[in-house]
């Protein structure tokens, strides 16, 4: 079951490169047709962007030549992205589980309706 | 006043044809099953929308569906829809099946456990009406919505989830594993045919695949009571098929 789970997965993922493969390949070659991205393709294309920007900076493939301090800032910049998201995430996590609302009235509403109810069937003929 | 006048009349003209159909599938729900339609009857007669109440048992061996004939008896066969199967089907079929017979142009659907409470149906029909919203969700994570009997560990897997699944997904919606919900009888139809997951990854799907067919979605804080009496658990396994499920809708939508 997890095998065949796997496999299908596997084979959802080669769809979704395969979709990332047609969005770029569009850019070059036209007449590509325009597919609709899954999360994943959508996700790799993003990355890709960002990847791409970051490494044309921090190997100078522009021929751009800027100075050390902005290479130290760029260098680690997935890093520090990857923490700055990690640090995001608890927070809003944090703040979501403390402001979770107990619904205390809700229940207590809930029981007397139910001994409402009850009685009120049981006057129209219900047999429990 | 006048133009006030006339749309006064129009959405009353509109409430005299719209009928909401509510759905439910019920497995071994005998002790809650007359409770949650006496309350729909209640909520309904309250407010004044014309409905019917759907009853798709799936062969409870617990006598739910003795228990839903006295309904039936009791609130007349025009209110009290019974619509049988054999045995667990799943749910989505169990919402095919019941479409097929609800005479309603809106579905509404929920769980028979008590869990949601009808008195939030007319603030689904309002939300709608106001938005003209497709489908409208109800939800435990924003506003005036929260969770009755779970403890600190469940809310902490409730909110990580629900967080990951928003990044992953970007649903447009706060709250996806919910299932009280509000249809256009249409869009339920074509989203049930498109949907291949089930249990509540099945409810999740419908919400994101209503989002690439481009269908609008409003939602309504609700109050969700996890068992009325004692504490609810949530097991190790539907947390595994929760993250496959995630998996897969990421990989397919």
């Amino acid at each position: 079951d997890v095998l065949s789970w796997t496999s299908a997965f596997a084979g959802r993922c080669v769809g979704g490169i395969d979709r990332y493969v047609a969005v770029f390949s569009s850019c070059f070659i036209p007449g590509v047709i325009h597919c609709t991205m899954t999360k994943l393709t959508e996700w790799l294309v993003g990355l890709t962007l960002i990847g791409t920007v970051w490494a044309a900076l921090t190997f100078n493939l522009l021929g751009l030549d800027l100075s050390k301090q902005y290479y130290e800032v760029i260098w680690p910049f997935p890093v520090y992205l990857l923490v700055c998201f990690g640090c995001y995430s608890l927070a809003v996590v944090g703040y979501r589980v403390a402001t979770f609302n107990n619904c205390e009235a809700a229940a207590e509403e809930l029981k007397d309706q139910i001994k409402e109810a009850k009685s009120d069937l049981a006057r129209k003929g219900f047999k429990f | 006043t006048f133009k006030m006048t006339t749309q006064k009349l129009q959405s009353e003209d509109s409430r005299l044809n719209d009928r909401y159909s509510v759905l439910l599938p019920t497995y071994n729900e005998r002790d809650n099953l007359p409770i949650i339609v006496w309350l729909l009857v209640k909520c309904f007669t309250e407010s004044g929308y014309d409905y019917e109440i759907v009853i798709i048992d799936d062969g409870s061996p617990d006598g739910t569906l003795e228990v839903a004939k006295q309904l039936e008896k009791i609130y007349g066969s025009d209110k009290i829809l019974l619509r049988p199967r054999p045995k667990k089907l799943g749910l989505g079929t169990a919402y095919v099946h019941g479409m097929q017979h609800a005479t309603g142009n809106f579905i509404i659907i929920m769980d028979a456990d008590l869990s949601h409470h009808p008195k939030f149906i007319p603030e689904f029909i309002r939300k709608r009406e106001m938005g003209n919203y497709d489908i409208v969700s109800g939800t435990r994570y924003t506003g005036n919505g929260g969770v009755h009997g779970w403890d600190l560990k469940r809310k902490l897997i409730s909110r990580g989830a629900n967080f990951i699944t928003q990044v992953l997904l970007r649903p447009g919606a706060s709250d996806l594993t919910g299932s009280f919900r509000l249809y256009r009888k249409d869009i339920l139809q074509k989203l049930v045919e498109k949907c291949v997951s089930k249990g509540y990854v099945f409810q999740m799907e419908m919400i994101v695949r209503a989002r690439q067919l481009g269908f609008t979605i409003g939602e309504v804080p609700i109050t969700f009571v996890d068992r009325v009496y004692g504490e609810s658990k949530l097991g190790g396994n539907e947390i595994v098929s929760f993250l496959k499920g995630l998996l897969t809708l990421f990989t397919t939508v």
